[in-house]
């Protein structure tokens, strides 16, 4: 923010928030792997909330006498073996997909977020209770923690969106923490308190401003791990459960077929890949477009 | 005699850190006289912002008043609620830091700052605090007031700023104005001209002002009265006039000789020998007894009160009490004991 103060031309009306954000959106136009990513994602997104809309078929209309049928003009993506058409399933499945990624990471952007503030603007022993306690969560390696939650909670839907949000809840304290500890040491937040706002102004209005890139950044991570997480708990049955056209529940059923059916297996698991990727990339650009300083 | 409007009693403020407990202020006691100034002088690190934190209770977490009294026009502010004590910062106490490029946030426009106490305290609408944000700019001496309401921090030069941080900490009108340090990151020029605005505006708004300072030619420009502070604690408190002509504590006399004076033929600059000690290993008795040229056994072992001369002064030093063991030529009192150091 304050480089911009010592620019050597310096335009005469300029505000300090709106000129960072010009400068994210440049840097982010420039980075060719962001823009792929991004646009993919838009794209996934727009699937997700139109497509369900403008295909025509039920995704779970069976038709027994058409199952296991290769990619075809009639049914672009194959069918599955109760004769499902496999495309109007992604289709669907896309939105559920979204639906996971985007909720659970919600979650636990929320709770991280709060957690972190508070551990970072209070300090002491708040902090070290927070922190130890993410720890033990972070200590559990990669989907370990959410398959053991839902195994607690019971497999379903909604179980695995709570599990991967508490999943996700260490990474958010974690960057959060760091960033208001920072902002925390600044001065104009000392005499922010010396002049009577209370606590939760301070949060809101002189903190977390300052730490939503890397909220930004660390969400979009997270909606890749949290897809991929979920298509892993529904291929093992403890996320959704059939019919539902989630992608890593139908990865999972075609896996019976593999053989003959290859299509079964490679189009869920390839769109679970693109969608992971897409978010990964689009994250990372972020992250750069954000934070100029790591690229120097 | 002038009514007292904060009362300090025998604070003691401690942090606790790896290394054990640091007690930062360790008995501070001063008062500040309603409409008047008190400076708060002494070495880096003897505790004067801490006992400024302490007063305003805005201490690091690792850190905890452990004693004392803060009476506030009769009320201990210690034993305040915190919602109360938020509703007296920036409203009955206002307290201003040194570093003024700093202390504003760079994404609020000056006017949003100024608005965000005045709505705070005042309950204030956005508008009505805007417009006072304007007047409070015009108080503080910003020209065109009505076009800097409108601007970002960057825009204004270091003097400005630590206007605009005098212009927020006076918009509630308070009784008591805490300046740390106001002018240490200015100019020499700038500076004069902040101090002659906190004057002036203290004399028109008829608050008090608790100025902390390292500079003792600041102090004998500004304050009435003044509390020397050393190693945590208060060794001398005195009206202005009694310090410079008279000072009683050997810490407070080699202040003075280590400072230019024009008014006076100086041989030389005289420092004070030693360090100050860590506040994790105090020297037992005077806290100063390690640098003190007049220091006896008396003064290693045992740590004096804080005597008052009946006057209203007070010393920290065995010099000013009936006990003193040291040479006879320093029995009377006043000046001629510690010209001797
Ligand atoms: N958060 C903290 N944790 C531990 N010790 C601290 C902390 N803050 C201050 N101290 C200690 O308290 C003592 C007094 O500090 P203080 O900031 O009041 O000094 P000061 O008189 O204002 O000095 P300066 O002129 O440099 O501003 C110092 O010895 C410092 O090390
Ligand atoms: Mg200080």
């Amino acid at each position: 923010m304050t480089q911009h103060a010592a620019g050597a031309a310096v335009p005469k009306r300029y505000n300090p928030r709106l000129e960072m954000y010009k400068g994210i959106w440049r840097r982010l136009r420039k980075n060719k792997s962001a823009v792929i990513g991004g646009g993919i994602v838009i794209f996934f997104i727009l699937l997700a909330i139109f497509g369900p809309m403008l295909t025509p078929i039920d995704p779970n209309a069976t038709d027994i006498t058409n199952k296991n049928q290769p990619p075809s003009a009639d049914h672009w993506f194959g069918t599955d073996n109760y004769g499902r058409d496999m495309f109007t399933r992604i289709i669907h499945g896309a939105k559920l997909t979204l639906i996971v990624g985007f909720l659970s990471v919600m979650i636990g952007g929320v709770v991280g977020v709060i957690f972190g503030i508070v551990a970072g603007y209070y300090g002491g022993w708040v902090d070290t209770i927070i922190m130890r306690i993410m720890d033990v969560l972070l200590a559990f390696p990669g989907i370990l923690l959410a398959l053991a939650i839902v195994s607690v909670l019971g497999g379903s839907l909604t179980n695995m969106i709570i599990a991967i949000g508490i999943f996700s809840v260490p990474a958010f304290a974690r960057i959060v923490r760091g960033s208001a500890l920072s902002v925390r040491k600044l001065e104009y937040i000392d005499a922010m308190k010396a002049l009577g706002a209370s606590d939760l102004r301070i949060i809101f209005k002189h903190i977390l401003p300052n730490v939503t890139s890397p909220i930004i950044v660390q969400a979009t991570l997270r909606i890749a791990t949290a897809v991929l997480t979920a298509s892993g708990l529904s291929f093992l049955g403890l996320g959704a459960q059939p019919p539902a056209p989630e992608w890593g529940a139908m990865l999972s059923a075609g896996r019976t077929f593999m053989h003959d059916s290859p299509h079964m297996v490679l189009i869920p698991g390839i769109m679970i890949v693109i969608v992971v990727l897409a978010f990964n990339i689009f994250g990372d650009g972020l992250r750069d477009a954000l934070d100029p300083k790591m690229n120097k | 005699m002038v009514e007292t409007i904060l009362d300090v009693r025998d604070l003691r403020t401690s942090f606790y850190t790896d290394e054990g407990e640091v007690k930062a202020v360790d008995g501070v006691s001063f008062s500040v006289p309603k409409g008047k100034t008190i400076g708060i002088v002494g070495e880096s690190g003897s505790g004067k912002s801490i006992t400024s934190l302490s007063i305003l209770r805005l201490l690091a977490s690792n850190g905890k008043v452990v004693g004392g009294e803060v009476r506030f026009k009769g009320d201990n502010l210690l034993a305040y609620s915190e919602k109360k004590m938020r509703s007296l910062r920036g409203n009955k106490i206002s307290m201003i830091f040194q570093e003024p490029m700093t202390s504003l946030n760079p994404v609020f426009t000056v006017g949003q700052q100024i608005s965000e106490t005045l709505i705070e305290h005042q309950g204030m609408s956005k508008k009505a605090a805007m417009a006072k944000s304007v007047d409070l700019l015009k108080l503080v001496g910003i020209p065109s007031p009505d076009k800097r309401v409108k601007q970002y921090p960057y825009e204004l030069s270091g003097g400005m700023r630590q206007r605009v941080m005098i212009a927020i900490a006076l918009a509630c009108n308070p009784e008591i104005l805490i300046a740390d340090e106001p002018t240490t990151a200015l100019d020499v020029t700038i500076q004069a001209q902040i101090l002659g605005l906190i004057r002036d505006l203290q004399q028109r708004m008829g608050m008090s002002v608790v100025l902390i300072t390292h500079d003792l030619g600041v102090v004998a420009e500004t304050c009435d009265y003044v509390a020397v502070m050393y190693a945590g604690q208060v060794v001398e408190y005195s009206d202005v006039r009694t310090l410079f002509r008279k000072p009683k504590h050997p810490y407070t006399v080699g202040l003075l000789k280590s400072l230019p004076r024009p008014d006076e033929d100086q041989e030389k600059l005289i420092p004070i020998h030693g360090t100050v000690p860590s506040p994790l290993h105090m020297p037992v008795g005077c806290r100063f007894n390690p640098r003190c040229p007049a220091a006896t056994d008396l003064c290693r072992e045992k740590l004096p009160d804080l005597f008052d001369d009946g006057e209203g002064n007070q010393v920290r030093c065995w010099i000013y009490n009936e006990q003193w063991p040291g040479e006879k030529e320093v029995d009377v009192f006043g000046e001629e004991r510690t010209a001797r150091c």
